[in-house]
């Protein structure tokens, strides 16, 4: 016996249908209102800006790039003197900048890699060294150790006179460095493209080599012949040419070094510190993308044959570099932006000349502000770039 | 059959001992002496231990002068000079600050080391109260006792279009323009209004809508009370603070300020809305690929060009407003991280729940995306208490310019004294930031536990 009583729910009343509460309304509303707001603030800038530059009396435009600069910059690369242009100037702070960053990338990457794998040294005093190097320099402002290595460590080097030699291919003094020049004679020019044919070469070689592993199976000394070809090549052109290249030795003369390639303390300073300090943080980064691969991947590797070091080769590396390569590319950046703490030491780096001597004598505060901020975006947007093509060759293949 | 059998007649030698394994021979011989690589290692670490743990022992301890009260102490001397850090303290840590109101600063580090400490310490109770005070009353507080309240206020809104400080005359109640705040409530209740009109009008709950936006300006109206009032304090300029004051007020403007702004940053990046999508994509790409320096010259001397003719903006705000945008972008990436991090199943339980888009992210997802990303929060935060070093740069004195300025102190010329100034600001940066680190694997370790097998 059932006693169940129909009810009838009363109908539903039809929504008031609430405008915002409809998603296609709702979106074209908060669009157009962050649209109106940017358009709002961009006006806003804009018409202050205007107002300010004409109550200023400032030009705005490029012109001021073709005038003449009249000072001297410490560090060119290309020829330069004190009535080249402010275009010349802004051209020296890049490859000033470049410079140094690219040394600097070069320096941190072995740094980073020496440290991280000595972090995981089944040598306890080894690993505890590098474990203190990474938190000493990470916990450290970089513009704290870059005013150390300045004017601290370079300026308490000796004298010319005195100076520390290293074989006599450098010397280290409170002015810097000094470095033998190498002498290019003739025919230097043919191991130069020696050197070119054995990197090409080598690179044909691997090719060649890993399609022949593919197709029947046989392994290739790959990495003794590309070493071979590209250090062998120059080498016996070298000997071949009759020995051209020679080194001009720096010598003391007076109170300083006559010959030689000197470096400015500035660079040697700001060099030595991006690289320990990126080299820091690389470290910890190596470390955690080996300590990243399963164990049980270089077990399996070890139960199918393979010795240690081919495990390492082809069972660990290539996982952990997968791991290693984003946050490596955006500590390449960093140190690429860090290099502009330059300024503060007064080496002559493209912030430095450009947004601080260019902008003080000029007073066109936009433009180069908007110049420096661009000439870094475009370095920051290549370099990413760059490294987001060579990660998603190394990337996991997936379904 | 062979006669070719050979038997043994005397007994085997028995076997060598093993090697100690256990005891501290043993994990020697395990650790360090494993193999002629390993022994070299070991020789090369100790060279290197040698070389740097002595020297700055004695330069620290046994070398160091520890006491006088000029340079003459610490001539003698080839460590330290500790007197003149001493004697320059008071300046490493308040900058100028007058000395008879460095009570102030001191109560405001003490209020804040209280609410953080409230904060990070997961046990304490009460953390969304403590929150409420960290991240909306303490700057206000703050503001008022380092730089001394009292500020003018002049028009909000309606004024603009009213004369009312005409019609009053700057009249004065309490030390409060009168004008001014008969233009804020007029203000507050015609916005109010406008809300709740438009909102009915689209059909929503024009009720909520009024409420909420009257509840804003009833909050920003108490600020501004709070940095109106006349307390009689005696005003101090932003050119007079230096030191680590600082360095704190900068980095922990920067994370207060960047915290939301940098949700609100990484929310927009996820959203489905091109426009917001776009601008939020555009915002952070553009901050993070440009150097903090290039920012900071942007806000001292790019900014004053881009407002009205007749607003100056202090230094330090200049330096805080560039801080602010730069920590936003790298937060917003941090917290994006964190919302990646949380499965679809979770958003569309909420959704399936009936939650809205806000509900579901301030109750649902929010909260599981901070807490993962805790450690990278205080990463951001370690990077950006170093990064205020750079302030120096646009002349401010931080702790780190403090100290180089004081380096050129002919009074305490001493061959050390650069040397000690480092050894000092070495010591301070490298307690703060390895102290903050160490609390986010805390935290890490914590968050993680149920993760843990």
């Amino acid at each position: 016996m059932s006693d169940i009583t129909e009810t009838r729910l009363p109908a539903a009343k039809p929504s008031r249908g609430s405008l915002l509460t409809d998603p296609r309304t709702r979106s074209i509303l908060i669009q157009g209102t962050v649209l109106v707001l940017v358009c709002v603030a961009l006006w806003f800038f804009i018409s202050n800006g205007r107002a300010n530059l004409a109550a200023r009396n400032i030009q705005t435009g490029f012109g001021f790039l073709d005038q003449q600069a009249g000072f001297d910059i410490s560090q060119t690369l290309i020829a330069y003197s004190d009535n080249a242009s402010y275009g010349r100037v802004f051209l020296i702070g890049l490859l000033n900048t470049l410079l140094v960053a690219g040394l600097g990338v070069i320096f941190a990457t072995i740094i980073g890699f020496g440290v991280g794998i000595a972090r995981l040294s089944p040598n306890w005093l080894v690993s505890k060294l590098a474990e203190v190097y990474v938190e000493v320099i990470r916990n450290l402002p970089l513009l704290f150790q870059i005013l150390f290595w300045y004017l601290g460590v370079l300026a308490a080097m000796p004298a010319a006179r005195q100076s520390l030699s290293f074989f006599g291919l450098a010397y280290f003094n409170n002015r810097g460095v000094v470095l033998a020049r190498p002498l290019f004679g003739d025919g230097s020019g043919i191991i130069g493209l020696a050197l070119l044919a054995g990197i090409v070469l080598a690179f044909i070689v691997r090719r060649w080599a890993h399609r022949r592993q593919m197709r029947t199976g046989q392994p290739f000394p790959t990495i003794k012949t590309m070493l071979a070809l590209i250090f062998g090549l120059p080498l016996v052109a070298y000997a071949a040419t009759g020995f051209p290249i020679s080194l001009e030795w720096p010598v003391l003369r007076g109170f300083n070094f006559a010959g030689g390639i000197r470096v400015i303390p500035e660079f040697v300073a700001l060099l030595l510190a991006l690289s320990t300090y990126t080299g820091g943080f690389i470290a910890e980064i190596v470390r955690a993308g080996i300590q990243s691969v399963n164990r049980g991947q270089s077990e399996a590797a070890g139960s199918l044959g393979l010795r240690p070091g081919p495990t390492l080769r082809f069972v660990v590396v290539p996982q952990a570099l997968r791991v290693i390569i984003p946050p490596l590319t955006s500590q390449y950046l960093n140190l690429i932006k860090n290099s502009s703490l330059a300024v503060a030491i007064g080496y002559p780096d493209f912030f430095a000349l450009f947004a601080g001597t260019t902008l003080n004598q000029t007073g066109q505060a936009i433009e180069i502000i908007a110049m420096t901020m661009a000439v870094y975006l475009v370095i920051s947007l290549i370099i990413s770039g760059l490294m987001n093509l060579y990660n998603q060759r190394m990337a996991l293949v997936e379904r | 059959m062979s006669d070719a059998v050979f038997v043994r007649k005397e007994i085997v030698p028995g076997a060598p001992p093993p090697l100690a394994v256990g005891g501290l021979l043993g994990w020697m011989r395990r650790n360090l002496f494993s193999g002629w690589f390993n022994i070299l290692m070991t020789a090369i670490s100790i060279v290197l231990i040698v070389l740097v743990v002595p020297p700055l022992i004695r330069f620290y301890f046994t070398d160091a002068a520890w006491s006088g009260d000029s340079r003459e102490a610490c001539l003698g001397h080839s460590g330290a000079c500790w007197p003149f850090v001493k004697a320059k303290f008071g300046q490493f840590v308040y900058g100028f600050y007058p000395i008879a109101e460095r009570w102030r600063p001191n109560i405001v580090f003490a209020l804040g080391a209280f609410l953080m400490a409230g904060l990070l310490i997961p046990r304490a109770p009460l953390k969304r109260l403590n929150a409420i005070l960290f991240f909306a009353v303490f700057p206000v507080v703050a503001l008022v006792l380092l730089g001394g309240g009292n500020f003018t206020l002049n028009q909000f809104i309606i004024g603009r279009i009213i004369p009312l400080a005409a019609l009053l005359q700057g009249a004065q109640f309490f030390g409060l323009t009168v004008s001014f705040w008969l233009d804020f409530v007029l203000s507050a209740i015609a916005i109010s209004a406008i809300v709740f009109f438009v909102a009915r009008a689209l059909g929503a709950d024009g009720g909520f809508a009024g409420r909420t936006t009257a509840a804003l300006f009833a909050v920003l109206g108490l600020a501004l009370l709070a940095l109106d009032i006349n307390f009689g304090l005696v005003p101090v300029e932003t050119r007079q603070w230096g030191g680590l004051l600082v360095t704190l007020v900068v980095s922990i403007t920067g994370i207060v300020t960047s915290l939301p702004l940098g949700i609100l940053l990484a929310l927009g990046r996820r959203s489905h809305l091109p426009a917001v999508r776009i601008f939020s994509v555009c915002f952070i790409e553009f901050w993070r690929g440009v150097p903090l320096i290039t920012v900071l010259f942007f806000a001292t001397y790019m900014l004053p060009l881009f407002l009205p003719g007749g607003l100056t903006i202090d230094g330090l705000l200049r330096a805080l407003i560039g801080v602010t945008l730069f920590s936003a972008a790298y937060m917003a990436e941090v917290i994006r991280g964190g919302l990646q991090a949380i499965p679809k199943g979770q958003t569309e339980a909420a959704n399936a729940l009936g939650l809205g888009y806000w509900q579901t992210m301030s109750k649902i997802v929010m909260p599981q995306a901070l807490t993962l990303v805790i450690p990278g929060i205080v990463n951001n935060f370690i990077g950006l208490f170093k990064d205020t070093t750079l302030v120096m740069i646009v002349a401010l004195f931080d702790l780190l310019g403090q100290i180089r300025a004081a380096f050129s102190d002919p009074a305490w010329a001493t061959p050390t004294t650069l040397f000690t100034g480092f050894a000092f600001a070495g010591v301070i940066y490298f307690v703060f930031c390895f102290g903050m680190s160490r609390y986010s694997m805390f935290v890490e370790r914590r968050t993680s536990a149920g993760r843990r097998r």
